[in-house]
């Protein structure tokens, strides 16, 4: 059996750690303007009141780590991302995970972040690898990388780990970043684009789990796209994926129905020793409603 | 014997279900019975999608039921289209379409795809990543009436300005009509990025290129 790796992100104050056998981390997606009109009109203003309502509300549904994403057209991102970032973490003590394709968006997030980030991401381009991983290095960090590169979104599972090859050896070799430190998101496709999209996921989910041990997340509501009842079918490819090898995921977590599924597969799993996680939330939940 | 309304009727039924392998069946039992290929499109297979499209709209069809829809009426018209072209009977437009550079995301476009050649368009479909010097070949190489950008993400959304400019650079910027379009996109950005032409979905941006090929050719002079 390959070792497995343990991905350790940071806030001022507390520690969240990633790894095969724990507990699944869910990154909370839902501070990010993509397609929501009236965010991103809030956020050209200058008004960031909105983020403290996103954030309350993913850590609440049981978020470990915060997305955090400024992509709004037309304003300058990085001043954005780098103030949304100082922003989360007055209202939260959760790592923050900095989500950007802009070079310098991710740098001027990093530059303001306290502890340690995770950052959104990297591909397998070389260009990209150039220009992200330095900075990873610089700030130490951690990286979700994805297995595609300039023509494609390999739909065979071989290609992923081709690339995810490749991707280890220039991250470690080249940069010194620690196997520890790559999260590979796998690339999880709409089955609504083609049903077998899954199952291509999931062997490349446990080839990357038997072969380097490393960490995986990957966007879970993409799998639904397109599809009617997407929480059902949230709830079921997660715990699916979980048992292949991811080990979290970037979700929206307002949605009881998906997060509790994962839990379940985590007693499931025995991330959840004895089950006592699912105890007290059971309890909780018993005690909030009392 | 199957009549030509069974035939018509048959298509119908048979593209809204995605059914590939008897739409094409159908298509060769009207070409039996000596039916229009003409008649084949306008009066099936097209209305067909149509109705696909308008329950996608509706929120009663799914992406799997759109897109087996629009591969049942591709099997067709790689059947009709040698035909059509023979009886002289012209597309639509030609539209180049593909998602710009640092993008993956593709169903849209590809919904978009199956509205237009459903709406008697030919299509031209470059895949994701099309960086703008392959747009510019493309377009080169083509002679399309409309090339269409493709954007899923806010962070890849400033390709559209790289593509503009590399039209602009190889001179061609006049010579095609240029539309935007991608979940993030907006009428706003189009216009500060100077495409002609932005939709918000599949079925408005038929709409639209009918519109902005029809304002063009009144422009040129026959």
């Amino acid at each position: 059996m390959t070792q497995t790796h343990e991905t350790v992100l940071r806030s001022a104050s507390r520690e969240v750690v990633i790894g095969h056998g724990r507990r699944f981390c869910l990154i909370g997606e839902r501070i990010n303007p993509t397609g929501r009109k009236i965010f991103q009109e809030q956020l050209r203003a200058g008004d960031l009141s909105a983020i403290e309502r996103d954030v309350k509300a993913q850590v609440e549904g049981g978020a470990d780590v915060l997305d955090v994403n400024m992509g709004v057209p037309l304003t300058d991102e990085p001043e954005l991302l780098a103030k949304a970032v100082q922003l989360v973490q007055t209202l939260t003590d959760l790592p923050i995970c900095i989500d950007s394709s802009v070079v310098e968006a991710l740098e001027a997030g990093l530059s303001v972040y306290q502890g340690r980030a995770l950052v959104n991401s990297i591909t397998a381009e070389d260009d990209r690898m150039e220009a992200i991983l330095p900075l990873v290095k610089k700030y130490d960090a951690a990286v979700i990388a994805l297995p595609n590169d300039h023509d494609e979104i390999p739909m065979e599972w071989e290609k992923r780990l081709d690339l995810v090859d490749k991707i280890v050896r220039v991250a470690t070799e080249e940069y010194g970043i620690a196997k520890a430190d790559l999260v590979i998101d796998p690339l999880a496709m709409p089955i609504g684009a083609d049903t077998g999209n899954s199952l291509v996921t999931f062997e490349a989910m446990r080839q990357i789990r038997d072969r380097h041990g490393l960490n995986m997340t990957c966007g879970a509501s993409n799998v639904s796209f397109g599809m009617p009842d997407r929480h059902t079918l949230g709830a079921a490819w997660l715990p699916m994926a979980m048992t292949a090898g991811l080990t979290s995921a970037i979700m929206d977590t307002r949605t009881p129905q998906v997060v509790e599924a994962v839990k379940a597969a985590d007693v499931f799993l025995d991330h959840d020793e004895w089950g006592m996680a699912w105890i007290s939330a059971h309890r909780a939940k018993a005690a909030a409603s009392a | 014997m199957t009549s030509p309304d069974e035939v018509l009727q048959g298509l119908y039924d048979e593209t809204l279900v995605g059914n590939a392998p008897r739409v094409l069946e159908l298509t060769e039992e009207g070409l039996a019975l000596g039916m229009e290929p003409q008649s084949l499109l306008f009066d099936a297979l097209i209305p067909s999608l149509e109705e696909v499209g308008a329950r996608f709209e509706r929120g009663d069809f799914f992406v799997p039921e759109m897109l087996i829809a629009g591969r049942a009426m591709a099997g067709a018209m790689e059947r009709l289209r040698p035909l059509l072209a023979e009886t002289g009977v012209e597309t639509v437009g030609k539209f180049l379409m593909g998602t710009v550079k640092g993008d993956v995301h593709d169903i849209g476009k590809n919904l978009v795809n199956i509205m237009l050649e459903g709406a008697g368009f030919e299509v031209i479909d470059l895949g994701v990543q099309v960086a703008p010097e392959k747009f510019v070949a493309a377009i080169e190489e083509h002679q399309p009436d409309i090339v269409g950008f493709s954007a899923f993400l806010t962070t890849t959304m400033p390709m559209f300005k790289a593509n503009m400019n590399a039209l602009e650079k190889a001179g061609m910027r006049d010579q095609v009509i240029v539309m935007v379009g991608g979940a993030p996109v907006t009428q706003e950005y189009a216009d500060a990025v100077g495409a002609d032409g932005y939709a918000a979905d599949a079925s408005a941006t038929v709409k639209r290129a009918k519109a902005l090929l029809h304002e063009k050719r009144s422009k040129v002079p026959a």
